[in-house]
C-alpha cells in the first residue's frame, strides 16, 4: 500500500529530472515533426509542391487556430470542448445572416461577438458556480450545435463574394503559404509571448498546476480562467468564419467533431492533462504533426480510416509514453536507494 | 490508529457523518426523485395536448428507444462513480453491433452472437481499463484515443459493408421490436441489467469500494482497496454492457455499418450527468443514471409529438444538461453549508 503513495510523492519530486532538456515531450515532437517532413519531400511524390504544401497548411488551420487559446486552458487546467460547436453556430449564423442580405463585414463582427459570448457562457458557469469545465463544456457543446441547427436548419449557404473566398482558400502568389496563414502567424506569435514571456502567462501556469496555491500567491485564478475561454470562444468563432470561407459551404454541421482534434493534437504536443505544464510549441508541432500525417498518408492513398488510427495511438503513446517513463525513473531510483541503504 | 484500516472502513462512520449521510442519502433520493417529477410532468402534459400519445404503442416505443441507452449509461455510470469516464462507448457500441450481425449473416446462434457482443465489449473494456491503470493516465485522454483507434479498426474491417434487416434472422428482430403487452423484451432485459447492477453498488463490498475510491482514490488505497483491479472492473462492466447494447441495437434497428454509435458517447455521458452522477466520482447511483436516459429519450419523443420542430432537440438537451449540473452544484453548495453550521454547535459540545 505505501508504496502507491510512495512512488506519488516520488513522481511529483522527480517530475522534472528524467525528461529534461533534450529529452522533453514537446521537443520530440518537433523533431518528429521534422523528420517526418524530410522524409515526405524526400520520398513522397506530390507532397513538395507549394499548392500541396499550401493545401496542408490550409487545412490543418481551423485546429492550429483554436489549439493555441486551447492549450493556454489546458495548462491552466480547464478544457473547452464546444469549441466545434462554437466554429459551427458561427458559421450558421454567418450564413444566415448573410441569407438576409446584410453586409459581410458586419456579419463577421456579429460572429466574432457571437464567439466571445458563447466563451463567456462556459467561464461563467465554471468560475462562477465552479463546475467542472468538461461537464459544462460538453452541455454547451450540444447546444451552440443545437442553436446552429435552430439558426440554419439543414440549408446550406454557399454564395459568399467571391474576394472573401479567396481569402479562405487562396495562397499568396505562387507561394506555399495560404492568405490566411498570415493572420495565424500574428495570432501564434501573440500567443506565445503572451503565454511564455509574460506575467499573465505565469499565472495561467500556476492557475493550472495548483488553483489554491496560485490564489494565495495572489493571481486572480477565475479571472485568468475567464479571459482564457473567453478567447477560446473568440478564435473558435473566427475560426468558425474562416471555415465557411474555406470550404465556401455554411452549414449546421461544419467542424463537427472539431474538438476532438484540437484536444488530441494539444496533448500530443505534449501539453500536461492536468494542467500547469506544457507549451505553445510543443501544441503547434503536435498540430502540424498530425495535420502532415494525414496529407501524407492521403497522397500514399491510406483509407480516412487508417488516418483515424494513426491519430488515436499517436495520442494514446503521447499520453502513455511520458508517464511510464517516468514511473520506470522513479522505479529505478527507488531500486537504487534502497540497494544503498 | 493503530487498528488496521481496512477494519476502521468497515466500521459505522461517527455519528456526525452518519447523520450527514442520511441527509446526503435524502438529497440523493430527491434528486432521482426530482427526475422522475419532471419525466412524468413533461408526458401528462404531451398526453394532454396529444391523447395518442401515450397508447400502448407510444409507451412501447418511448421504453424501446430509451433501452439502449439505458444499458450504455448504466455502465458509464459505474465507470464515472469511480471518478473515471470511458469515451469509447460508442465505438464500442458500433463494433460490437456490427460483430453479432456478421456472425448472424452467417448463420451463427443467436445467443451466441449476443454473446459474442459482450465479450468483445468486455474485451476492448478491459484494453481500456489497463491502459488508465498502469499509465495513470486520465481517463479522458486514454478513451479519447481508443475511441479514435476503435472506430477507426471498426471502419477498416466493415469497410463499406452494411448489416440490413434480411441478413438477419426473423426472431432475433422480433426481439428486438415484440414485448409482453407495452413493455418490450428489451426494456425487461435492461431493468434487469440495472436492478443487478444497483443491488451490487449498493451491497456489495467491491461495489462500495467503487464509490470509496471514485470520492478519493488515494484515501481507499490506504484503505485497503485495490484501487487498479476495482477500476479496470468498471471499465469491463462498462465495455461489456456496451457490448450488450450493441447487440440490442442490431436487434432494434436491424441495421449496422461503420458509422454505428458514432457520438454516441456524448450522449451518454449526458445522460449520466444529468441523472445526477457526479463527474467529479463518488457519488450518484445507476438508476439516477437510468432515468436520465429515460428523460433524454423521452423528450426527443416529447418535442415532435407536441409540435416542436426536430431542430430544437440537440439544444434543449444542452439546456437540461447544464440545468442538471447547475442545480446538482447549488444545492451541493447549500447542504454543505448547512452540514458545517450543523457541525459548529455539535462539535464545542461534545469538546473530544
Amino acid at each position: 500500500m505505501t508504496d502507491i503513495a510512495g512512488t506519488a510523492e516520488q513522481s511529483r519530486g522527480l517530475r522534472r529530472p528524467p525528461l529534461n532538456g533534450a529529452l522533453r515531450w514537446d521537443t520530440v515532437v518537433g523533431a518528429l515533426l521534422i523528420v517526418l517532413l524530410l522524409i515526405s519531400f524526400s520520398t513522397v511524390g506530390g507532397f513538395g509542391n507549394a499548392l500541396n504544401i499550401s493545401f496542408l497548411i490550409g487545412n490543418t488551420l481551423p485546429v492550429a487556430a483554436i489549439a493555441l487559446p486551447m492549450t493556454m486552458l489546458v495548462a491552466a487546467g480547464e478544457i473547452d470542448l464546444s469549441v466545434g460547436s462554437t466554429v459551427g453556430l458561427s458559421g450558421a449564423v454567418m450564413g444566415a445572416l448573410w441569407n438576409h442580405g446584410m453586409n459581410i463585414n458586419e456579419i463577421i463582427v456579429i460572429c466574432a461577438v457571437l464567439g466571445v459570448a458563447c466563451g463567456l457562457v462556459n467561464a461563467l458557469l465554471v468560475t462562477k458556480l465552479g463546475l467542472p469545465s468538461l461537464a459544462v463544456t460538453i452541455g454547451t457543446m450540444a447546444l451552440y450545435r443545437g442553436l446552429a441547427q435552430v439558426v440554419l436548419g439543414s440549408n446550406s449557404v454557399t454564395d459568399f463574394p467571391q474576394n472573401y473566398l479567396n481569402f479562405g482558400s487562396g495562397r499568396l502568389g505562387g507561394t506555399f503559404l495560404p492568405t490566411a496563414a498570415l493572420p495565424w502567424l500574428v495570432l501564434a506569435a501573440a500567443a506565445v509571448v503572451v503565454l511564455h514571456a509574460t506575467g499573465f502567462g505565469r499565472s495561467v501556469f500556476a492557475a493550472g498546476a495548483s488553483a489554491e496555491a496560485a490564489w494565495f500567491a495572489g493571481v486572480r485564478v477565475k479571472r485568468v480562467k475567464l479571459s482564457l475561454f473567453v478567447a477560446t470562444g473568440l478564435v473558435s468563432s473566427l475560426t468558425g468564419v474562416f471555415w465557411v470561407l474555406h470550404y465556401a459551404s455554411a452549414t449546421y454541421n461544419n467542424a463537427t467533431g472539431l474538438e476532438l482534434s484540437v484536444v488530441a493534437a494539444v496533448l500530443l504536443g505534449g501539453v500536461d492533462f492536468d494542467g500547469g505544464r506544457g507549451t505553445l510549441g510543443g501544441a503547434i508541432a503536435g498540430v502540424f504533426l498530425l495535420g502532415t500525417l494525414q496529407n501524407v498518408m492521403s497522397l500514399a492513398d491510406v483509407s480516412a480510416q487508417s488516418q483515424t488510427v494513426v491519430t488515436g495511438v499517436l495520442l494514446t503513446v503521447s499520453v502513455l509514453g511520458p508517464r511510464v517513463a517516468r514511473q520506470v525513473f522513479a522505479a529505478s531510483i527507488h531500486q537504487r536507494t534502497r540497494g544503498k541503504l | 490508529m493503530t487498528a488496521p484500516t481496512t477494519a476502521a472502513a468497515e466500521q459505522q462512520p461517527p455519528p456526525a457523518a452518519g447523520s450527514a449521510r442520511g441527509l446526503l442519502d435524502r438529497v440523493l433520493r430527491m434528486r432521482e426523485l426530482a427526475i422522475l417529477v419532471v419525466l412524468a410532468v413533461m408526458l401528462v402534459a404531451t398526453q394532454i395536448d396529444n391523447t395518442s400519445f401515450l397508447s400502448e404503442q407510444g409507451i412501447k416505443d418511448l421504453l424501446l428507444n430509451a433501452t439502449i441507452l439505458v444499458l450504455v449509461a448504466v455502465g458509464e455510470a459505474v465507470v464515472v462513480i469511480t471518478g473515471n469516464v470511458d469515451l469509447s462507448v460508442g465505438s464500442v457500441l458500433g463494433v460490437t453491433a456490427f460483430a453479432a450481425g456478421d456472425l448472424l449473416k452467417h448463420g451463427g446462434n443467436p445467443v451466441l452472437s449476443v454473446a459474442l457482443a459482450v465479450v468483445l465489449g468486455a474485451a476492448l473494456g478491459a484494453f481500456n481499463g489497463v491502459l488508465v491503470g498502469i499509465g495513470q493516465v486520465p481517463s479522458l485522454v486514454v478513451t479519447l484515443g481508443t475511441l479514435y483507434i476503435i472506430r477507426a479498426l471498426d471502419s477498416i474491417w466493415v469497410g463499406s459493408r452494411e448489416i440490413t434487416a434480411g441478413l438477419l434472422p426473423g426472431g432475433y428482430k422480433t426481439f428486438g421490436h415484440d414485448g409482453v403487452s407495452a413493455v418490450p423484451y428489451l426494456a425487461l432485459l435492461a431493468a434487469v441489467v440495472l436492478i443487478a447492477v444497483g443491488y451490487f453498488l449498493r451491497n456489495y463490498r467491491s461495489g462500495r469500494e467503487c464509490y470509496a475510491l471514485g470520492s478519493h482514490a488515494q484515501a481507499a488505497a490506504l484503505a485497503g482497496v485495490p484501487v487498479r483491479r476495482r477500476v479496470l472492473a468498471a471499465f469491463v462492466l462498462c465495455g461489456a454492457l456496451a457490448g450488450l447494447a450493441g447487440a440490442l441495437y442490431l436487434a432494434r434497428f436491424s441495421y449496422a455499418d461503420a458509422g454505428t454509435g458514432s457520438g454516441y458517447e456524448l450522449t451518454v455521458v449526458s445522460a449520466v450527468v444529468v441523472g445526477g452522477v457526479g463527474f467529479t466520482g463518488g457519488s450518484g447511483s445507476v438508476h439516477g443514471a437510468a432515468l436520465g436516459a429515460l428523460l433524454l429519450t423521452s423528450i426527443n419523443s416529447v418535442l415532435p409529438a407536441i409540435g416542436v420542430s426536430s431542430v430544437w432537440v440537440e439544444a434543449i438537451d444542452g439546456i437540461l444538461l447544464l440545468l442538471a449540473i447547475s442545480v446538482d452544484r447549488v444545492m451541493a453548495l447549500r447542504i454543505a453549508g448547512l452540514l458545517r453550521s450543523r457541525a459548529r454547535p455539535a462539535r464545542t459540545g461534545t469538546n473530544d
